[in-house]
């Protein structure tokens, strides 16, 4: 019994720790951002940041866009597959437009941007602890928090949503193309019976949900990297840790606003 | 007057001390060899000097600031007059030999890049890679590594030099022309030099004074003929290259009968 107590109490001060880690390390960042900025901040960390960006964002495009166009033709079908039987058919449109905009667009950006770019910030990271790299920044008088992590998280908040509207494009997209199929509708008209569909609520809520993927994918992935002690094992552990713990944060928190945004009215 | 005070330092990793209460200074000007054997606390002594890691107690003075409690400005600016050459050199992969030297010039100085390109080629002369500044570092061989590294250490004309293992995984002939290097660098800049190594050779040709550490504790702090010339007999093991009982046939028989009891009990 007194085992059991002490396992629990060893688990619940790990998790306690880890919270106050990432808190502490948002804090940072958030302080170490500016110098990320273009003009205000340090030119090395923007450019830095256009490279994150081309990284987290331009080279995601393709995989998010055609997972955006997977789950756009499944949410149609299967919503067609219930909705004809009722005569309903014209709904799919507010399925897949209201589905893409509110949750499915920001859900499919973060879960590829924690599988590609939260295990590479942990693998990054996790080597340059290993390989005495964080500890060169810091006797060379850099913050690693700084010099690392602000420009990534930069590149990510901008990103990320951007990635996440992009997703919305291409699911709707892909719901037109099965309606003009299905029912021979045009996509002139479907694109208008959408833009009725989806209200300004909507793509604000969205873009809060991407907002708070970006941080939990950097953040997570980052701190991954940096608690990493020992070899390349610990890397490789760090990397799977990340996206693991990533993913499952960013569906707790899709649950989180997708509760306070119903429960708030806004939807 | 010291540059380096070292007070009552205890370091201690999950309730096991690894430093005891060690008391040092090193004088303005000399190279000081912190000189034992593996898992005597000398590379964690070097840690606390560098301010990487926080302390049990005591303190570190560095130019007469105490950087176990000051603030992180006051620590970033004692860092600007430390350079670092670390064991694994943790040269910035993802830069060339020249941007890793040129880093510390650009961020931390007001000075022209035309300016900076010369000071860079500069330090890479001196330490004999001015033809290999624009290889990145996996281009380069173990001891051209550590020769970037002292390269980038010696940016910003720092008062104190730090070498953790400088001869650690060289051949005798490139570890000896490190030796010279160092010697050539302490008569050209007047820097102290602080040389963590467990070479006896290099030790003793490089050392001004050596501080003898074991288990934690200094064994003794002398000049490098009252240390060849101490009869303290963990010393004079060390010296003469005596081996430990660790491999010796009782040695091996107690730790069997011991781990034989142990499975006893457990059945």
């Amino acid at each position: 019994m007194a085992a059991l107590i002490e396992g629990v109490g060893k688990k619940t001060l790990n998790q306690l720790d880890y919270v106050g880690g990432l808190s502490i390390q948002l804090w940072a960042s958030l302080r170490a951002m500016g110098a990320s900025f273009p003009i205000v901040g340090n030119r090395y960390r923007w450019k830095a940041s256009v490279g994150q960006m081309l990284q987290i964002g331009v080279s995601a495009l393709p995989m998010v866009g055609l997972m955006a166009v997977c789950s756009g033709f499944i949410l149609a079908m299967q919503g067609a597959s219930e909705l004809r039987r009722l005569g309903a058919m014209h709904y799919v449109i507010d399925l897949v437009a209201v589905g893409f905009t509110r949750e499915l667009g920001p859900l499919l950006t973060a879960i590829a941007v924690s599988g590609r770019s939260g295990s590479a910030f942990a693998a990054e990271i996790g080597t340059m602890r290993v390989t005495e790299e964080i500890d060169a920044l810091r006797v060379m008088a850099f913050e690693p928090v700084e010099f690392v992590l602000a420009p990534k998280y930069l590149a990510a908040l901008i990103m990320v949503p951007c990635l996440s509207i992009a997703a919305n494009v291409c699911g709707i997209l892909a719901g037109g193309i099965f309606m003009f199929f299905s029912t021979h509708l045009g996509l002139g008209l479907y694109l208008q019976y959408v833009l009725t569909s989806i209200q300004l609520r909507d793509v604000i809520s969205g873009l809060i949900k991407s907002l708070a993927f970006a941080t939990i994918i950097v953040h997570v992935g980052c701190l991954e990297g940096f608690r990493v002690h020992g070899g390349p094992d610990a890397v490789g552990r760090s990397t799977t840790t990340a996206v693991v713990k990533s993913t499952f944060l960013v569906i707790v928190a899709d649950v989180l606003f997708t509760a306070i945004f119903y429960f708030t009215g806004k939807h | 007057m010291a540059i380096i005070s070292i007070r009552n330092l205890i370091v201690e990793y999950d309730g096991r001390r690894v430093l005891d209460g060690l008391n040092l200074d090193i004088e303005q000007g000399e190279t000081m060899v912190l000189l034992g054997g593996s898992g005597s606390g000398k590379s964690t002594l070097l840690r606390q000097i560098l301010g990487l890691e926080r302390a049990h107690s005591g303190s570190v003075f560095v130019k007469g600031i105490d950087i176990t409690r000051c603030s992180q400005p006051e620590l970033r600016l004692v860092r600007r007059s430390v350079g670092v050459a670390f064991q694994s050199a943790a040269l910035f992969n993802s830069y060339s030999v020249k941007e890793n030297v040129a880093l510390a010039l650009r961020e931390h100085t007001a000075l022209a890049p035309s300016i900076i390109d010369l000071v860079v080629w500069m330090k890479l002369a001196v330490v004999g890679l001015a033809e290999f500044g624009h290889l990145h570092p996996q281009e380069l061989s173990g001891g051209m590594k550590k020769r970037a590294a002292v390269a980038r250490a010696l940016a910003l004309d720092p008062e104190i030099l730090v070498f953790d293992e400088p001869s650690a995984g060289l051949d005798p002939i490139v570890a000896a022309e490190l030796d010279e290097l160092i010697l050539l660098l302490k008569q050209a800049f007047q820097m102290t030099v602080i040389v963590v190594t467990h070479e006896l050779p290099s030790a003793f040709r490089i050392a001004d004074r050596i501080a003898m550490l074991y288990n934690g504790t200094f064994l003794a702090v002398g000049t490098k003929d009252e240390i060849r010339n101490s009869e303290h007999p963990r010393i004079r093991q060390f010296l003469d290259r005596v081996p430990g009982n660790i491999a010796k046939a009782p040695a091996v028989a107690a730790s069997f009968e011991k781990y034989l009891q142990a499975q006893e009990a457990n059945l």
